[in-house]
């Protein structure tokens, strides 16, 4: 039944399937085993960037083509429910159109930038995608009175997934069965439905030429794949799941701007996600997305109580001032490339 | 008996990198069911030959015909569609794949089923099983999980006609199968290769340099020189004839030694 639903693609490793479990049980039961609105915030969190990052492996791990457009199309599908919401009011319709529009759109433009430039170099298909990113980024600035510019677009939700909505009165383990649980769950199994299905892919027949396209595209052409077609399949399939990543992001956060869509950052993010993960593995992403959000949202909470508690040190203090969280994080990087050139998963297999 | 058609021709063939011209008006015709040797000194234009045919280089000028279509304009995947199979000089699999994976893509290709998106690979039983014939075909069945790259130079041979088998294309265009093989390792490759053969339906070429292999395989021989074709007909008579005396076997004797040394660092065209 798992092997079934992991399409026979196991962790192959105890430790990484523990791990994996850990942090499925973690996700499925956050709002009982971490209560609270900041440790909810960061669960969701980490479930939509599961997706976010599955969907760059897919083009980075599995087929060997670098984009830098990844946030482009999350945002798109996050502008896409946030205008629909914003223009037609808090409804389930809105939600439905909004996201399928996005979706659409970013499949369309992933297609086209795809055929325009995946015949040529690798290189030129980065470089386009960093252009037509960029492009997107300063058009959603300036289109300000669609998008509200920097500021982005605040909006609401339906009722039914907001914290006013109660399904029963009372608690359950002392939390709230509310609108808001209601919304967690959604954003939960969309991503869980959305990992399992790119897991599917890349199982598939056409994973596997994937596979073969990035390890060998001369070959493949010559055994029979077009590896345009190859690859620019690929690349609408992980532009569509990045939207509808961004389409939960924005239903969580009822918020979105390019701050939390767009930004190079955020691209940045996700390719160190997949990389330290460890590429091509699909579960990577996974440990990489949830190591990343973690350390992201709680290593300056970390270093303050470090900071407390070496104040009597000379220099100490100061190295673990939380001002310096982004310097730890850097070099938490550049050790674990250092040390786990595989990714994480890579290396878990490799000890058995 | 009735004259058949030829399956694959070649008609004033030419291709030019800069001033120099590689493949220089070469026309020859293959027959159904022939093995055709094509023999030359190192840089003759012999691996340029097979890139213009299977579709990695396109020609300046000239046409390629399979049978009776004009392929000259068609891209690499279309000229395999058609029939067209080829295997490289330098090894060139699917590395990171394992044995049985890299016959298995090309049994699945032979299908048509790389755009499948939504089930198992391993549901598809019937890809995998004939992927493992073949590896048992060329006795690899036992290293059919590891990685390519961690197999042995002569095995990577084996599994380049072994993906060869599996694709059995109508043409069959082998570049030094055995270069860089131990001696013990050759019969194997030729063996294989004499199989083939005997299926008439196949046309082959072959690039060799070793002269026992030819006289063992061969219907055919042509020879290149200097991007030319400069001789062509039967082995026997193009080994006695005085340009292949003087251009390839340079003062080789009668007994078909191997040709004069030769490099391995030919280059394939790299897409
Ligand atoms: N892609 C290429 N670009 C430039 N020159 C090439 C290229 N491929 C082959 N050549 C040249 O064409 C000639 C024929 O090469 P090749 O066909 O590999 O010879 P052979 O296989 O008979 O040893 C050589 O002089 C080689 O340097
Ligand atoms: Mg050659």
């Amino acid at each position: 039944m798992i092997n079934r639903l992991l399409s026979g693609d196991r962790p192959r490793s105890r430790l990484l399937a523990g791990v994996l479990a850990l942090i499925l049980i973690g996700l499925a039961f956050a709002p009982f085993l971490f209560p609270g609105t900041k440790s909810l915030d960061t669960a969701a969190r980490i479930c939509i960037f599961i997706v976010l990052a599955a969907s760059y492996d897919l083009l980075l791990g599995y087929t060997g083509v670098v984009s830098f457009a990844h946030t482009m199309f999350f945002g798109i599908g996050a502008y896409g429910t946030a205008l629909a919401l914003s223009s037609l009011g808090p409804s389930f319709t809105a939600i439905v159109l909004g996201t399928a529009g996005g979706t659409a759109i970013a499949a369309a433009l992933a297609l086209a930038i795809g055929l325009f430039s995946l015949r040529v170099k690798a290189i030129f298909f980065a470089m386009v995608t960093l252009a037509v990113a960029s492009a997107f980024a300063v058009l959603v600035s300036q289109l300000s009175g669609l998008t509200g510019g920097e500021d982005g677009l605040t909006y609401k939700i339906p009722r039914a997934l907001g914290p006013a909505f109660k399904l029963m009165d009372g608690k359950i383990f002392g939390v709230r069965i509310n609108g808001r649980l209601l919304c967690y769950y959604l954003v939960f199994f969309s991503a869980l439905v959305l990992f399992l299905g790119l897991l599917r892919v890349v199982n598939s027949p056409f994973g596997r030429t994937l596979k073969a396209v990035r390890d060998n595209a001369f070959r493949a052409e010559a055994i029979g794949y077009r590896v345009v077609w190859y690859r620019t399949t690929a690349t609408v399939l992980s532009a569509a799941v990045a939207a509808l990543a961004g389409a939960l992001l924005a239903i969580w956060i009822r918020y979105t701007g390019p701050a939390t869509t767009l930004s190079m950052e955020i691209m940045i993010d996700i390719l160190l996600m997949v990389v330290i993960g460890g590429m091509g593995t699909m579960y990577g992403a996974v440990i990489g997305a949830t190591l990343f959000i973690l350390a992201q949202t709680y290593l300056q909470t970390l270093m303050a109580s470090a900071e407390h508690a070496t104040e009597a040190l000379p220099l100490i203090p100061l190295l673990v001032a939380p001002e310096r969280w982004l310097l730890w994080l850097g070099m938490l990087f550049i050790l674990s490339v250092y040390f786990f050139p595989d990714g994480v998963v890579g290396r878990l297999r490799s000890r058995r | 008996m009735a004259i058949e058609a030829p399956v694959l021709t070649t008609q004033d063939l030419t291709i030019r990198f800069g001033g120099h011209v590689a493949v220089d008006q070469v026309s020859c015709a293959f027959e159904r069911g022939t093995l055709t040797a094509i023999v030359g000194p190192n840089g003759a234009g012999k691996t340029t030959y097979f890139n213009l045919i299977s579709g990695q280089l396109r020609a300046y000028s000239g046409t390629v015909t399979l049978n009776g279509e004009d392929i000259t304009r068609l891209g690499v995947p279309e000229r395999c569609d058609r029939g067209i199979g080829r295997a490289f000089q330098l090894t060139n699999l699917f590395p990171t794949l394992s044995v049985r994976e890299n016959v298995r893509l090309v049994v699945q290709a032979q299908a048509r089923r790389g755009f499948d998106l939504f089930s198992r690979a391993d549901s598809h039983i019937e890809l995998i099983e004939r992927a493992e014939h073949v590896l048992a075909e060329v006795h690899l069945l036992d290293q059919a999980d590891q990685p390519v790259s961690a197999l042995p130079h002569g095995d990577q041979r084996k599994l380049e006609v072994a993906m060869m088998i599996a694709l059995a294309p109508q043409v069959l265009m082998f570049d030094e199968p055995t270069a860089g093989m131990s001696v013990d390792e050759v019969p194997v490759i030729l063996d294989l290769i004499r199989e083939l053969k005997n299926d008439r339906d196949r046309t082959i070429l072959l690039v060799e340099h070793k002269m026992d292999v030819i006289r063992s395989l061969a219907d055919r021989i042509i020879v290149l020189h200097n991007g030319q074709l400069v001789a062509d007909g039967d082995p026997a008579e193009v080994m006695k004839s005085p340009i292949v005396q003087e251009a390839y076997l340079g003062n080789a004797p009668e007994d078909g030694q191997e040709a004069p040394a030769k490099s391995a660092s030919e280059e394939v065209a790299r897409g």
